[in-house]
């Protein structure tokens, strides 16, 4: 059993939505409302409990001679957002019910007979990725089609996807190809060509990278994601000063009053 | 409105399946491409993703999906764990039998009503249980459930023990039940009264981690004051304790304000601009400054204006103390809408 990931190439999404459609229909995920939001071809605007994979729309000020557009139209870029299945996951951390758990292919997955509501994995999660079905009461996010892992399938969304933009595979063998990926595209002019993989903070990597162009900020991809329990030493300290002093302030109160007060 | 996902276990994939997902691929494949090159109007404010806009300024964090009950439940609980310590440590020293009486029934009242709230927010009873399924250190969600069960047992059992030698005299076996189950609300209402802090100190709502090392005292202190408050309101305005109690929870607060306002962190924003921000500040002055004004005064008041006074410092604690938790939870609302912050982008001087 191998650890797997996705890589989601944003220079080869063509933003045809199929990996929403194709997720939706393998995972019977309900419909996410009929609004424009306003913002390019994006309406539904965000991840959420019923949107697993989201395709954005990112329009730009065109800049000439990268990516090829003509100055008088928008510089496009699309991207396929999913859940992150973070090395060092908040919502995993958070979950006070152990209804999520880190499967055998190294995905985060909230098994839902198990998920009580609380609720408390969707502060938790630093890329706003998991919410609460208002419906059931319930959280949702991406499976890492779990199901179809566990019978050596590609997840519905890899397996939809037209262009490739999005790769499912071995991690390691993934993070090759995108530094690959990433050379190539810069000999080809494209200079600005990252990849987004957040080794460097407490989320210690991700499972699922982002070949994106530019600033990742364009893409609502956080520079510095943070898992929530780093700040549990701090809070657990705090709360250890205010526990003593809630007591010792009683005792004192109660040791000094006069006798007349303690009939 | 439910979208259950199927359970995985019926979920195998088919042929057929397989085949639907060709499809999809297939028709994308033909009708994805986009071949007109789109209206751009010329001058018209277009939004545009970028380093200064974000992504067209969308929330990239979740708010808190709570219900009215969790604020409600951080008050009640707070109340009730800061009640049971002063119920336990009044036993403990001799203070009258009434003010150990009564604080041990806030406890109890509270540490019934808490989960009673808490199902309300998950929707069904039996959710509750989940809770218990694991003990999880590292979740203060986890550490939290199980204070407040150790805490319910503790202060009922308190309670009770307490109405048993009232009502039929004491004896060795409920005087040690008593001192027993009093010493154990001890830990666990300390527990109950300064775990919330952390609980919402550690997430990634940025008003809220950035506070995470004075939250747990700040919402000790509100709970102590709120516990305090109730106990005056129950006609106990003669205790010089339960005074001095009052006026270290409101100092405490006082001061807790003034660092609110003085800290300059972008994070902070919320706690000082909009619905929330008047919410904290009113909260605020509830808990701080007027408690102890009145307080201060009330010691050299005569008896029934003493009265007067502890009684109305009482009721500006409870309710400061209440606000002072709303007011928390919207700002992480607010903290969460803000879409600057986790992506790292400075807020204009304007807007």
């Amino acid at each position: 059993m191998s650890v797997t990931a996705f890589l989601t190439d944003s220079t080869l999404c063509i933003g045809c939505k199929a990996c929403e459609v194709a997720c939706k229909e393998w995972n019977h995920v309900s419909e996410d409302g009929y609004d424009w939001s306003g913002y390019s071809y994006d309406n539904t605007s965000a991840l959420g409990a019923s949107t697993w994979r989201h395709v954005k729309f990112i329009e730009e000020t065109p800049v000439p001679g990268l990516g090829g557009n003509a100055s008088e139209q928008t510089s496009w870029g699309f991207s396929s957002d999913v859940c992150k299945h973070c090395e060092v996951a908040g919502c995993l951390e958070a979950c006070p019910t152990g209804a999520i758990v880190r499967t055998e292919f190294g995905g985060v997955f909230i098994q839902p007979d198990v998920c009580n509501g609380c609720a408390y994995c969707v502060v938790a999660c630093p890329f706003g990725v998991v919410a609460k079905n208002h419906g059931d009461g319930r959280a949702f996010k991406c499976t890492f089609c779990y199901d179809r892992q566990k019978v050596g399938l590609a997840p519905a969304c890899a397996t939809t996807c037209p262009t490739e933009s999005i790769k499912f595979g071995e991690i390691s063998q993934l993070r090759g190809e995108a530094q690959q990926r990433i050379q190539v595209l810069r000999q080809r002019g494209l200079e600005d060509a990252t990849l987004y993989d957040a080794t460097h903070t407490s989320v210690g990597g991700i499972h699922a990278m982002f070949i994106v162009r530019g600033d990742v900020r364009a893409y609502n991809l956080p520079p510095n994601p943070e898992v929530p329990t780093r700040y549990l030493k701090k809070g657990w300290m705090s709360a250890a000063i205010a526990a003593g002093l809630l007591l010792g302030g009683t005792v004192l109160a109660f040791l000094t009053q006069p006798a007349t007060d303690a009939r | 409105m439910t979208c259950d996902p199927a359970p995985l276990s019926n979920q195998q994939p088919s042929s057929e399946s397989e085949r639907r997902l060709l499809d999809i691929r297939q028709q994308a494949q033909l009708n994805g491409h986009l071949k007109a090159p789109g209206v751009r109007p010329i001058g018209a404010p277009f939004p545009t993703a970028s380093t200064e806009t974000g992504y067209y300024g969308l929330p990239l964090l979740k708010p808190p999906q709570w219900s009215r009950e969790i604020p409600l439940y951080f008050f009640v609980g707070g109340t009730a764990g800061a009640a049971a310590v002063v119920g336990a440590i009044a036993h403990f020293t001799g203070a009258s039998r009434k003010l150990v009486r009564d604080a041990r029934w806030i406890a109890a009242a509270g540490a019934i009503l808490s989960p009673a709230l808490l199902i309300a927010d998950l929707g069904r009873p039996g959710r509750f249980l989940s809770m218990l399924r694991v003990f999880k250190p590292q979740s203060p969600m986890s550490i939290g459930s199980w204070t407040l069960l150790a805490f319910g047992g503790a202060a009922s059992a308190t309670a009770f023990a307490g109405a048993l030698r009232e009502r039929y005299g004491s004896s060795f076996s409920v005087s040690v039940m008593e001192n027993a189950a009093s010493g154990a609300s001890i830990p666990f209402g300390l527990g109950l009264a300064c775990y919330t802090g952390v609980l919402i100190g550690a997430t990634a709502i940025p008003v809220w981690n950035e506070s995470v090392g004075h939250l747990p005292m700040h919402f000790a202190a509100s709970g102590l004051a709120a516990a305090v408050g109730g106990l005056e309101l129950l006609g106990h305005t003669n205790n010089r304790a339960l005074q001095a109690l009052g006026l270290g929870a409101a100092l405490f607060e006082f001061w807790e304000g003034i660092r609110i306002e003085s800290r300059t962190q972008a994070e902070l924003y919320p706690l000082k601009h909009g619905q929330s921000g008047r919410m904290t500040r009113i909260g605020s002055l509830l808990s701080g400054p007027i408690p102890t004004g009145l307080r201060i005064f009330s010691k050299f008041s005569r008896p029934r204006r003493h009265r007067w006074l502890r009684r109305s410092a009482a009721i500006s604690s409870l309710a400061g103390s209440l606000l002072t938790r709303i007011a928390w939870l919207e700002a992480g609302r607010a903290s969460a809408h803000d879409w600057r912050r986790p992506l790292e982008i400075p807020r204009q001087a304007k807007s």
